[in-house]
């Protein structure tokens, strides 16, 4: 029971990663698309 | 094009998905680790997965550095040719220590001019330096999982979360370091010459991968043997189910890599834009002098 405890974890941090690399693409993304924006003025 | 990001991104979903039930629901327990062994089915294909994307990493910086010289672009044609013909009939010649399969190492070295030929084709001049960033940072998101995968399925296995000094842990963890490194010189390095120093790391960086994957056969280390090109023995379900998992994760990685590449061609265009502002305003006001 113990030893699934650290499966789960496992499991989890893998996509916490993910999810925290992806939240930073959209980041990036979103902060060049607005200054493309304000370029374009 | 712009369908066809949203099409496999539920395609790699729906993957992911089966690839999960089956680690955690279709694979059989381990004899000896029970279930916590289910790890492999996350830990191994980020391995692989980061072995790959810094493969393909190695291959763009060496072909963006032969292009930037005519002279060199030539003879580096040739030297592509020639590591993928002499490794792929080397590993047959050469005896290799036991497990090491021949075809894993021909086609490794095959694999070599091929890549070279592919990325100067479809990702000609700047593409190659894009590809390169790209691949190495997804390659390090994926090397991290396996650096902290790794030490949660050794404690309750090995009874400790690291093993000092074993060749294997240690080069892993050089080599992200190395990636690293990579990373912070193109983030933080403003010179024009950039490009190219973080391209020669990059193919430094790369002789580290092999001596990660070898050292189980070189060297005395805790860590098994490996599952595919020798060496290890892998139930038949439980290698089935881990190929359903790289290749969700092979999914995957290409999705994000997709994304970067388009992040990465985005910055430029903005740096280029902020560059033409910048030069039109100095015009304006000598001009306007």
């Amino acid at each position: 029971m113990k030893a699934l405890k650290f499966l789960y974890a496992a499991y989890i941090i893998t996509w916490v990663i993910h999810a925290l690399y992806l939240g930073s693409l959209v980041r990036r993304y979103s902060r060049l698309r607005q200054q493309m924006k304000e370029l374009g003025k | 094009m712009k369908r066809a990001f949203p099409i496999l991104a539920i395609i790699t979903a729906a993957l992911l998905a089966y690839a999960l039930y089956q680690a955690l629901v279709v694979a059989p327990a381990d004899a000896q680790q029970g279930e916590v062994y289910r790890i492999i089915y996350y830990h191994v294909p980020s391995a692989w997965t980061a072995f790959l994307l810094f493969f393909i990493n190695f291959v763009a910086s060496v072909r963006y550095l032969a292009d930037a010289s005519p002279s060199i672009r030539q003879a580096a044609k040739w030297i592509a040719v020639a590591v993928g013909v002499v490794g792929a009939v080397a590993a047959y010649v050469i005896p290799l220590p036991a497990g090491i399969r021949p075809s894993a190492i021909a086609t490794t070295a095959l694999a070599i001019p091929a890549f070279y030929f592919f990325l100067g084709k479809y990702f000609p001049g700047e593409n190659l330096d894009i590809l390169a960033v790209t691949t190495a940072e997804v390659g390090v998101v994926f090397c991290t999982i396996v650096l902290i995968t790794g030490p949660i399925w050794a404690r309750p296995v090995w009874g400790i979360w690291w093993a000092p000094g074993d060749i294997r842990l240690t080069s892993t963890l050089v080599l992200w370091l190395i990636y690293v490194s990579y990373l912070i010189l193109r983030r933080f390095s403003d010179s024009a010459q950039t490009q190219k120093l973080a391209a020669a790391l990059a193919v430094f960086g790369a002789l580290d991968v092999p001596l990660v994957y070898f050292s189980i056969w070189f060297f005395r280390t805790q860590h098994p043997q490996p599952v595919i090109g020798g060496g290890g023995s892998m139930d038949p379900k439980m290698l089935h189910v881990l190929m359903i998992s790289w290749t969700a994760f092979l999914f995957f990685a290409f999705l994000v890599c997709w994304s970067r590449y388009r992040l990465e061609t985005l910055r430029r265009e903005v740096e280029q834009a902020h560059a033409m502002a910048s030069l039109s305003a100095a015009d304006a006001s000598r001009g306007s002098r």
